[in-house]
C-alpha cells in the first residue's frame, strides 16, 4: 500500500457545521449514483470495444475513481467551466458530454467532437462548460487561471474547476498556474486527484510533502482534503470551494484521496503495484459499492430502484454504441484545414 | 506631422486598440507600475487601470496559458515577455497548447505575445533571435516589423487577429528608427511583405533590423551600378510566397539576409521555397547572409563578427551578379 493509504483521511474543517450534501435531495443523490454508474458502464463498454480492436489508441480508465470526478463536478453550475483529465469521464458526463461523443472520440470517428484530430477524452465544449486537456500535464492550470481571470475581469458570476493528478503537481505549469490564479484572486478550484500513482511512480516518489494538500499553504490559499471514494464527502469539499470562489474569495486547493485500480492505460500491466493492493481497494473501497450501501441503507432506496437506474444506463450505453459504430471514419480531406481562423475551416 | 519612434508606435497601437475594444487587456511582469522593461507600456496603467494592465508574477508559462484561457472566453490579451529567455520558457504553452488549440479542439486564441528578441550588446540571452523555432510550429503567426509604421500597423492587426500572433520587437530599433504614422486607422495586414526598395538586378529578402543593413548595402551597390530590390517580409508566418516569387521572377537572383543564426534559420526555408516555385527563373543559386552558428557574444567586437554586416551583404550580392 502506498503510505498515503495508511494515513487516516484528515478531518476536514467544517464551516457552519452542516455539510452541503445534507441539502441534496433524494433525486440529486440518485443522480450522483446514475453518473457514477454511467461512467463505469461506459468504460466497461470501451474495454469491450478495445478488446475488439475498435478503440483507436489507448484506453484510460477511471475504475475506482468515479466518485471524485462526479462528486466534485456536481458542485458546479451549468455556466461554470471545468477542465478534466483522461480519468475524469464522470465529470464530463455531469457537465453534459454524451456517451456517444465519448465513444466516437475513442473510435476516432469523423463526427466525434474533435473530428478524429485528438484522442480519448480530449474534447470540450465551451457552451456546456468544459475544456479538454492535452498531453503536457499541468498545462490546464494556467489556462483555467485565464478562463477564471476573464470571469473576474468581466464581473461574471462564474467559477472554474481544474483537475490535476498527483504527478502534475510536480510540473512547473501547475506551480505557475495556481500561484498566478491565487495572486489574481481567480475564482478557481484546483482539484488534485491523488490516486496513488502517476503511471508507475507512487506519490511518495512524486513529492516529499506529507500530503499534497499541504502545498496550498505555499500559495496562500485554503486547502482541503477528502476521501475521494465517498461521493458525498467529495461534493462537500468541492461545494465549499465553489462557494468561496463565487463569493470572490479566490482559489482553493482540494486533494481527493482515491486509488487507480486499472493501469495508466491499456498497455500497463501494473507489475509495479504491490500484490493485493488493487484487490483490497476493489473489495473494501469501491466508490459505487459504498454509495449504493449508503443509498439502500440511510436513504432507504429500494434495490429495485437502483436496479432500474443500472438498466437505464445499460440501455443508454447500448444505444450510444450502435450510433458510434455506425459513424463514418474521418475523410482525409479534413486533415489540412483549420490551422488559422482565416480562411475559415 | 511629427515622426514617432518604433517603440512609441507600438505603444500608440496598443493604446488605440485598448480604447477601441474593452476586451483588450495587458498581461505581463513589470508592465504596469514600471511601464515594461523598455517602457513600451509606460502610461497605460494610469490610463486604463489595474484591471486592464495586469502586473503578474514572474511566470512565463502561467502568463501565456492564462492569456490563452482568457482568449478562449472572448477577451484579447496582449502579453509582454521581456526577452528571448522568457519566450523559450513559454515554449510548451505556445507550441503545445496555443498553436494546436484551434485545430484539435476548435478553441480560438485571439492573443498577442510581444517582446524584444533582437538587439545589440545584450549577450547570449537578452538579444538572441528566437523567431525561427516558432515559425516552425503550425498554428502560430509570427510578425517582426522593421519600421515604425509597420510596428504600429502590424500591432493593431495582431490585436484584432483571431489567432495567436507572436510580435517580435528589435531592441535596437526602439529609439533609433522613427516614422510618420499614416492618418486614421493604420492597420498593416498580417501575411503581406513590402517592397522597401525597387530594383532590377538582384532581390534581397530580409526582415527586422537586418533591413537597415540591407538598405545601406543597396545604396552602396547602386554606386557600383547594381540595382538591388529589397523585400521586407514583415510577417514570417505565414510567409508571403507571392511577394517572394514576384521579386525573384523580376530580378532572377536572390539573397536572403537575417540576424538569426544560420542552421535552421528562415533563410533555408525561403531558399527552398524559391527553388520549388522559381527555379527556372534563377540565373544564380540562392545565397544567404546570416549570423554564425554561435551564441551571441556580449562584447561589441565579438558581436559584430557574429552578426551579418553591410559589407557581407555587398560581397554576397557581387558574387550573385557575377555568377
Amino acid at each position: 500500500m502506498p503510505p498515503r493509504d495508511k494515513a487516516p483521511v484528515r478531518a476536514v474543517a467544517r464551516r457552519g457545521g452542516v455539510a452541503p450534501s445534507a441539502g441534496l435531495s433524494r433525486e440529486q443523490k440518485l443522480e450522483l449514483y446514475y453518473w457514477m454508474r454511467l461512467t463505469r458502464s461506459l468504460e466497461e463498454r470501451l474495454v469491450a470495444l478495445s478488446g475488439e480492436e475498435k478503440v483507436v489508441g489507448e484506453l484510460f480508465r477511471s475504475l475506482g475513481q468515479e466518485a471524485d470526478a462526479v462528486g466534485s463536478c456536481f458542485a458546479l453550475e451549468r455556466r461554470d467551466v471545468m477542465s478534466p483529465l483522461a480519468r475524469n469521464l464522470g465529470a464530463m458526463l455531469v457537465k453534459g458530454a454524451t456517451p456517444v461523443e465519448v465513444l466516437r472520440q475513442y473510435l476516432g470517428r469523423a463526427d466525434a467532437p474533435s473530428r478524429g484530430r485528438e484522442r480519448n477524452l480530449r474534447f470540450g465544449d465551451l457552451a456546456r462548460g468544459f475544456i479538454g486537456q492535452l498531453s503536457p500535464l499541468g498545462d490546464m492550470v494556467p489556462v483555467m487561471a485565464g478562463v477564471t481571470l476573464s470571469f473576474r475581469l468581466r464581473g461574471e458570476d462564474r467559477v472554474g474547476l481544474v483537475f490535476v493528478g498527483d504527478g502534475a503537481t510536480s510540473t512547473g505549469a501547475f506551480h505557475e498556474g495556481i500561484n498566478f490564479a491565487a495572486v489574481n484572486k481567480c475564482p478557481l478550484v484546483v482539484v488534485v486527484e491523488n490516486n496513488g500513482y502517476a503511471y508507475s511512480t507512487p506519490t511518495s516518489r512524486q513529492s516529499l510533502a506529507r500530503q499534497l494538500v499541504d502545498k496550498a499553504a505555499g500559495y496562500g490559499v485554503p486547502g482541503e482534503q477528502a476521501d475521494g471514494n465517498d461521493v458525498l464527502a467529495v461534493y462537500d469539499v468541492a461545494r465549499r470551494a465553489v462557494d468561496r470562489a463565487r463569493a470572490g474569495e479566490g482559489v482553493t486547493l482540494i486533494e481527493l484521496l482515491t486509488y487507480r485500480r486499472a493501469g495508466h492505460a491499456g498497455h500497463d500491466d501494473q507489475s509495479y503495484v504491490p500484490s493485493g493492493e488493487i484487490d483490497t481497494w476493489a473489495s473494501e473501497n469501491d466508490p459505487l459499492d459504498r454509495f449504493a450501501r449508503v443509498l439502500s441503507g440511510r436513504e432507504k432506496v429500494p434495490a429495485a430502484e437502483l436496479g432500474a437506474i443500472d438498466q437505464r444506463v445499460q440501455a443508454e450505453v447500448e444505444q450510444a454504441t450502435a450510433l458510434a459504430e455506425a459513424s463514418p471514419l474521418p475523410d482525409a480531406s479534413d486533415a489540412l484545414s483549420g490551422i488559422y481562423a482565416d480562411p475559415p475551416g | 506631422m511629427t515622426a514617432i519612434s518604433y517603440l512609441e508606435a507600438i505603444r500608440e497601437a496598443i493604446d488605440e486598440e485598448m480604447a477601441r475594444d474593452p476586451d483588450v487587456f495587458l498581461l505581463g511582469a513589470d508592465i504596469g507600475a514600471a511601464g515594461g522593461a523598455f517602457k513600451v507600456t509606460d502610461g497605460l496603467l494610469a490610463r486604463y487601470g489595474a484591471s486592464r494592465v495586469i502586473d503578474t508574477p514572474l511566470s512565463e508559462i502561467a502568463i501565456v496559458g492564462a492569456a490563452a484561457g482568457a482568449a478562449h472566453m472572448g477577451m484579447r490579451p496582449v502579453v509582454e515577455l521581456p526577452a528571448l529567455g522568457s519566450i523559450a520558457n513559454a515554449s510548451d504553452m505556445l507550441a503545445n497548447y496555443v498553436a494546436t488549440a484551434r485545430y484539435r479542439a476548435g478553441l480560438s486564441c485571439p492573443m498577442v505575445v510581444r517582446g524584444h528578441a533582437g538587439g545589440y550588446g545584450g549577450g547570449p540571452f537578452h538579444v538572441r533571435s528566437a523567431e525561427a523555432g516558432f515559425v516552425h510550429v503550425p498554428g502560430l503567426k509570427v510578425v517582426y516589423p522593421a519600421t515604425a509604421e509597420d510596428a504600429k500597423g502590424l500591432m493593431k492587426a495582431a490585436i484584432r487577429d483571431d489567432d495567436c500572433v507572436l510580435f517580435f520587437e528589435h531592441a535596437d530599433l526602439y529609439g533609433r528608427i522613427k516614422g510618420v504614422m499614416p492618418a486614421g486607422d493604420h492597420v498593416v495586414p498580417i501575411g503581406k511583405a513590402r517592397v522597401a526598395r525597387e530594383g532590377t538586378d538582384v532581390s534581397i529578402i530580409t526582415y527586422a533590423a537586418a533591413l537597415w543593413k540591407v538598405v545601406d548595402a543597396a545604396r552602396e551597390l547602386a554606386l557600383l551600378g547594381i540595382s538591388a530590390e529589397v523585400l521586407d517580409l514583415r510577417t514570417l508566418a505565414p510567409l508571403d510566397d507571392d511577394a517572394i516569387e514576384a521579386t525573384v521572377r523580376k530580378t532572377h537572383r536572390a539573397l536572403v539576409v537575417h540576424e538569426d543564426t544560420r542552421t535552421g534559420g528562415l533563410a533555408g526555408e525561403i531558399t527552398a521555397r524559391i527553388n520549388e516555385r522559381c527555379f527556372e527563373w534563377l540565373d544564380a543559386p540562392v545565397l544567404r547572409v546570416t549570423a554564425h552558428d554561435v551564441p551571441l557574444p556580449f562584447a561589441r567586437s565579438l558581436e559584430d563578427r557574429v552578426l551579418p554586416q553591410t559589407p557581407d551583404i555587398v560581397l554576397a550580392v557581387k558574387r550573385l551578379v557575377s555568377y
